[in-house]
């Protein structure tokens, strides 16, 4: 006999998923507090406190150790965890004398247990080569590359403020990485390819919509209706390839990787802002990116050192200026470096506030 | 020479080196149980070797009724790579706030097991649980056992994106809104504009419970509920004398960093102009005892954020200064409709609300979906004295003015 097939039934109520201290004292929190690295406490208007374990995950995992937090929630938080924006995973407990214990196992995992309050939070990222058609970098594999470079800022080595690290491997920005104090993003530096039979897969008037600076027109090559494209007007956007799969924009040879920095999301003391290039490209270098993971520690040592408390990232050049930030950092300035799509003229500078 | 990925993978080795948790070790896991991981295993130490990813643009494939939740994708080598000739992922909708216990944690890990590579993100970017990998005779079979457990698909496609919040009232003393109510509340209401993609591009609502903004909505979400308040910040003198004793230096690290210097701070008693305060924040968050954010509480609604495709990245800006959040949000919810009927009718294909707001002029936006400009809304008001004005009087007008009246 068929059942009835269950659809539209959203996702299950998150109110039967909340630990009891949390039902008690929902909307009830009076303050929080860091107690170290990784580990901070809720005090409810009750007088409950609610204790927080964050640790660092791959974000890619597998159901296996999934089943290990899953335990672990069993040994130490009555079976109750949960994750963050960053992909973290945080453990709550009621009982703080379990949370050395749990730290441990965490680290026996391989989970480091940080990112909270002044650090390194965990790096947002995208799928890359794992999982994504339009990639021009990998995600996973650059990510892991920085965050053992940078690790000692996750778990608790002092900075002057909180520093977001985001990937996006092209400018889709599924990682909508535009406001982050860092950003690395991949880019495409080769005009699409056009491949035969175009045609048949993809809507030419749909393709020629698709380019935001009208560099592709229709064409007739042998007879077919396909297109062409000035390629002296192509950005490498690829949204004529999203569109259009006949359009690939990935190349070996010029793919590879650019730096941004400034941005935030956080209205504290200054309004949320993009990030503003740093480093128009650096190779594609796997297995571990040194070029980039070099350039990501070089800017955050600069920002270390000299940036005032609770400066981000953005902040700091801005107190300093650009051109200083180039001159510390020891960055190339480059033409690139200057917008010339909409509103360019916003970016440039239209005062003589210079520092000389 | 040895053949990438087929021949043990040297290079993807590399990265199972080193203090952070690495992916490849978790590839390995659940290649260990799976032949499709294990595929995945060799096709990315291939792609570590060329320098290129191997995945071709997805095609139609979904569940049943549903145009949304199902990435499809297909490998550009399947005769080469056969167990990863399809590797769809299916987008999970999470448990608003990321809230699990462990139970649902493994009963989501039973059903990947069962019909997948056992490969997963947590999270994708939106929010969504990623099942990461399977095949089109699996979906169908995913879904049923997923919704026999009270899990349904996210969004994906022009669809709404499914809605995500901060951890807000159930950890958070800074949450002006309970915005797990109202993110749970928007996906049970529009579950068909999540699942069957109707709309000219993607729309999603982010949830933020004070303008700290832990989800990053004013950046990603077509609309940003972020929570603020309109009264006066509450404050605890003795708190503030604790944290000044405690070693902040409160002129240096609160005053001097406050963007209206509201407030003030002569070594015993703290005074805010709150009539000044811009809501930013940050004494806030450096003082966490000694300062909370007001009685009077409630959101900032703004719209149109994006990424850079196609017309430039945005921002969402002030579409409602000040609003109460309380079920079951009928104002909210009349204006959400009609922005998307508006949307609907006059954007363009892959056209963003962001992008539509500035193609028409956000005052034409506002006139359209009913809201009345305030001041409120812009950095500041125009620069250019080129104004569209609609109408002109013709001479005899004033008089018909007159008799209307």
């Amino acid at each position: 006999m068929a059942t009835e097939r269950r659809t539209d039934i959203g996702p299950p109520n998150y109110q039967n998923f909340l630990p009891s201290v949390i039902k008690k004292n929902y909307g009830k929190w009076k303050y929080h507090e860091i107690l170290r690295p990784g580990v901070m406490v809720h005090v409810a208007e009750s007088g409950d406190k609610l204790f927080t374990v964050r640790a660092g995950s791959p974000r890619l995992m597998s159901i296996h150790r999934i089943r290990k937090f899953a335990d672990l929630a069993d040994k130490y938080c009555d079976g109750h965890l949960r994750f963050t924006s960053r992909n973290n995973v945080e453990f709550l407990l009621t009982d703080d004398s379990k949370i050395d214990a749990l730290i441990a196992d965490l680290k026996e995992l391989g989970h480091p247990v940080g990112g909270i309050g002044n650090a390194i939070s965990n790096i947002v990222h995208t799928q890359g080569w794992v999982h994504c058609h339009s990639a021009a970098t990998d995600a996973s594999g650059i990510v892991k590359a920085v965050m053992d470079d940078l690790h000692e800022y996750f778990t608790g080595k002092e900075m002057p403020g909180k520093l977001r690290i985001a990937l996006a491997c092209c400018l889709n920005m599924c990682g909508a990485v535009h406001c982050s104090d860092i950003a690395i993003l991949g880019i495409h530096r080769r005009p699409p390819r056009i491949l035969g039979g175009l045609n048949k897969v993809c809507e030419i008037p749909n393709v020629i919509a698709s380019c935001p600076t009208a560099a592709i027109r229709p064409a007739t090559v042998e007879g077919q209706a396909t297109v062409e494209i000035d390629e002296e007007n192509c950005m490498f956007c690829a949204n004529c390839f999203s569109v259009c799969p006949a359009l690939p924009m990935a190349d070996a040879l010029n793919d590879g990787v650019s730096i941004w920095v400034g941005g935030k999301v956080s209205n504290a003391r200054s309004e949320p802002t993009f990030s503003k290039l740093a480093i128009p490209f650096l190779p594609n270098n796997p297995p571990r990116w040194p070029e980039v993971v070099e350039a990501v520690r070089n800017i955050v040592e600069v920002w270390h050192k000299n940036a005032r408390n609770f400066e981000r990232m953005g902040e700091f050049i801005n107190r300093i200026g650009w051109p200083r930030f180039f001159k510390l950092t020891g960055i190339e300035f480059q033409k690139e470096h200057i917008d010339d799509f909409k509103y360019a003229g916003l970016s440039y500078k239209r005062s003589v506030q210079l520092r000389h | 020479m040895a053949e990438p990925g087929k021949n043990g993978t040297p290079m993807l080795d590399e990265l199972e080196k080193g203090p952070w948790p690495s992916f490849v070790t978790q590839i390995k896991e659940a290649a260990e149980k799976n032949k499709m991981s294990k595929a995945l295993l060799s096709l990315l130490e291939r792609s570590y070797h060329e320098r290129i990813g191997h995945w071709k643009h997805g095609g139609i494939v979904g569940v049943m009724g549903y145009g949304g939740g199902v990435i499809g994708r297909y490998s550009d080598l399947p005769e080469e790579y056969p167990d990863i000739a399809h590797f769809h992922t299916l987008r999970v909708n999470m448990p608003t706030g990321w809230f699990y216990t462990s139970d649902a944690l493994r009963t989501i890990c039973d059903i990947w097991e069962r019909h997948g590579s056992g490969l997963t993100n947590m999270h994708g970017s939106t929010g969504d649980i990623i099942l990461l990998g399977t095949t089109t005779d699996e979906l169908e079979p995913t879904f049923a056992e997923l919704t026999a457990n009270d899990f349904d698909l996210g969004g994906s496609g022009s669809d709404m994106r499914t809605p995500s919040a901060c951890v807000g009232p159930a950890r958070c003393e800074w949450a002006c809104y309970d915005t797990l109510a109202l993110a749970y509340d928007l996906t049970q209401t529009f579950q068909d504009e999540l699942h069957r993609p109707a709309f000219p591009y993607k729309f999603k609502f982010k949830c933020a419970g004070c303008p700290n903004d832990c989800v990053a909505s004013i950046a990603r979400a077509d609309m940003s509920i972020i929570g603020t308040w309109r009264d006066e910040i509450q404050i605890d003198q003795k708190e503030v004398k604790a944290a000044e004793e405690a070693g902040l230096n409160i002129q240096r690290d609160v005053c001097n960093l406050c963007p209206t210097k509201c407030i003030e701070w002569d070594g015993k008693k703290l005074e805010i102009d709150d009539e000044n305060c811009v809501k930013c924040m940050h004494c806030i968050n450096t003082m966490p005892k000694a300062l909370r954010p007001g009685k009077d509480r409630g959101a900032t609604i703004l719209l149109g954020a994006k990424a850079p495709i196609v017309e430039g990245a945005l921002l969402s800006s002030v579409l409602v200064p000040f609003t109460k959040i309380e079920p079951p949000y009928e104002e909210l919810k009349d204006m959400v409709e009609r922005i998307w009927d508006f949307w609907s009718e006059h954007g363009k294909n892959r056209e963003r609300v962001g992008e539509l707001m500035q193609r028409v002029g956000l005052g034409n936006f506002l006139e359209a979906i009913e809201v009345e400009p305030t001041p409120e809304m812009l950095a500041h008001p125009r620069e250019n004295p080129y104004v569209f004005y609609e109408e002109y009087y013709e001479e005899g007008d004033e008089e018909e003015e007159e008799e209307e009246e």
